[in-house]
């Protein structure tokens, strides 16, 4: 064992805060469906429960053998409108609040699946589902959903994007008194994917085995670091930095995603090979973009910095894991990232330059918080922007807006944890309030003829 | 089950000799150990087994645990195999 290799490891964890950022167990509910709701959340709760009652255990037992601090143990499941669907109810409130009694009994954080998938049309679950989310995301504390409204293949679903403007007002309104804390756990995608291991937007497709492990890792201060001993160097060589540091942290993932499938006796599915900011001191992507030598997130050169990180990352990554998935890449979630938000307070990063970033990295506008008055269309007209770079560029995108009631540009919003704070964006004050209106769908982007 | 036990304090008589006196009370084997001063440190690496051991590595964090609390030193453990992923191909 080589001594500066230990060091090495050591430092990352201990002064980089290298992590496991989450283990997902990715549980199926197909066999759950009943006539009859109550029964259907009964079957849900006790699948969970019996699935699940070990992951935190088994968790903390290998954060304690190998020495790396495990930050989240979640369950994604089969999106609820699908279970839902042969249940007789016009309300599917009852089946998050059943996801919530499972999610405390196993003492984990959050748990992904108030899902629908309404890129081509909508099924009458998916009608119940978009008219319960605001309900269910109140009266829950750990249930996470999300809608995947448009993708490459199908184009975008213009009805659902103006529906979901509309949710995300009333959750914002029902949650008021938390800081509209609901629209933190609400995200809008495009080309949603099936094995994605972090929240909001986890949840369980079609076409996965009945349990999975799926990982993610994290480390923005790691390459940061890294970073530090190459002032001045050329991309080139920057770029191998990056690297072969993504390799390091995905190793980690990789040893960490084996164990648990094993020790949980299930399957090991994927790492997603992410940097996932969290707000705490030296754990920021911004910063790792200003190491590159922008003065501030935001300026000019900040897309062409984030652009190389994500690409770098990937390459190093893929190498180091047996199965890769999820969103991999780069997170820019505002309000989880300190870098994020000094760069906003500043006046170096806007809502339009995000917007760009997110073309060229993982996800897209993630937890910003903007002004409590900002109409249903108008966050309507962000979310299909979005959508639109996410079914072009053949990409995973999404949205995670919080209009805070009461609260305009200028001030601050508090979401406590791992969520962090956020201060409230600018937004464009013009209408798109016909464009909106409009309805039908976008159709889906030509694939030749590309230039 | 291989461990890395690190040790990093100030230097002072008895270090090594309490430690691995701790390892023995446990039958945890030591491999190799390598030992220098850094930065005016004192810095020890340990490569332990210990498979022939009755203890958990969760009863080994515990005494060292007081040990590190005695002597002002920062004692950590972890298992080998975090290591042989991160650096070995």
């Amino acid at each position: 064992m080589n001594r500066f290799e230990v060091l090495e490891t050591i430092g990352m964890i201990n002064n980089e805060k290298l992590d496991i950022r989450t283990i997902t167990m990715g549980i199926s509910l197909f066999d759950c469906a009943d006539e009859n709701p109550v029964r259907a959340c009964e079957k849900i709760y006790n699948k969970i429960v019996s699935k699940a009652k070990d992951l935190v255990r088994v968790g903390e037992d290998i954060e304690n053998t190998y020495g790396i601090p495990i930050v989240n143990k979640r369950v994604s499941v089969t999106p609820i409108s699908l279970v839902a669907a042969a249940s007789k109810t016009d309300n599917y409130t009852i089946f998050a609040e059943a996801l919530d009694r499972a999610a405390k009994e196993t003492g984990i954080n959050f748990i992904g699946g108030f899902t629908s998938l309404v890129q081509k049309g909508f099924l009458n679950a998916d009608r119940i589902l978009f008219n319960s989310i605001a309900q269910a995301l109140s009266t829950t504390e750990r249930v996470c959903a999300s809608v995947n409204v448009a993708s490459t293949q199908a184009g975008i679903n213009m009805d659902a994007v103006r529906e979901m403007g509309q949710i995300i007002v009333e959750t914002a309104q029902l949650t008021k008194d938390r800081n509209a804390i609901g629209c933190a756990k609400l995200v809008v995608f495009a080309n949603a994917v099936n094995d994605n291991p972090f929240m909001a937007g986890a949840f369980l497709g079609v076409g996965e085995a009945e349990t999975v492990i799926n990982v993610g890792v994290s480390g923005p201060g790691v390459v940061k670091a890294a970073l530090e001993e190459y002032k001045g160097a050329d991309f080139e060589t920057i770029a191998e930095v990056i690297k072969k540091t993504a390799f390091k942290i995905t190793r980690v993932g990789q040893l960490v995603a084996k164990e648990a499938a094993r020790r949980l006796n299930t399957n090991f599915g994927i790492v997603d090979l992410s940097l996932a900011p969290t707000p705490s001191i030296g754990d920021s992507v911004a910063h790792i973009l200003e190491e590159m030598g922008v003065e501030k997130c935001g300026a000019p050169g900040t897309t062409a910095a984030l652009m190389m990180l994500n690409d770098a990352v990937k390459k190093g990554g893929v190498m180091a894991s047996s199965s890769v998935g999820g969103l991999s890449g780069a997170f820019i979630p505002v309000s989880e990232d300190l870098g994020m938000i000094e760069a906003v307070e500043a006046g170096a990063l806007t809502l339009e330059k995000l917007e760009a970033m997110t073309a060229v990295c993982s996800v897209g506008l993630d937890m910003i918080a903007i002004p409590g008055d900002t109409t249903a269309e108008t966050i309507s007209g962000i979310m299909a922007d979005e959508m639109a770079i996410g079914v072009v560029n053949n990409k995973t995108t999404a949205t995670r807006l919080i209009p805070v009631p009461g609260k305009g540009v200028g001030d601050f919003v508090e979401f406590g944890g791992l969520l962090g704070r956020a201060p409230i964006m600018s937004v464009n004050k013009f209408s798109c309030n016909t464009f909106i209106s409009r309805g039908g769908r976008i159709p889906a982007p030509l694939h030749s003829l590309k230039n | 089950m291989k461990l890395i036990v690190t040790v990093v304090g100030k230097d002072q008589v008895g270090i090594i000799a309490k430690v691995s006196a701790n390892l023995a009370e446990l039958k945890v084997n030591i491999l190799d150990i390598s030992q220098t001063i850094l930065n005016d440190k004192f810095t020890m690496m340990m490569s332990v087994d210990l498979d022939e051991s009755f203890s958990t590595i969760t009863d080994l964090k515990k005494k060292l645990n007081i040990l590190e609390t005695d002597m002002h030193l920062a004692i950590q453990v972890y298992n080998e195999e975090i290591f042989n992923y991160m650096h070995k191909i």
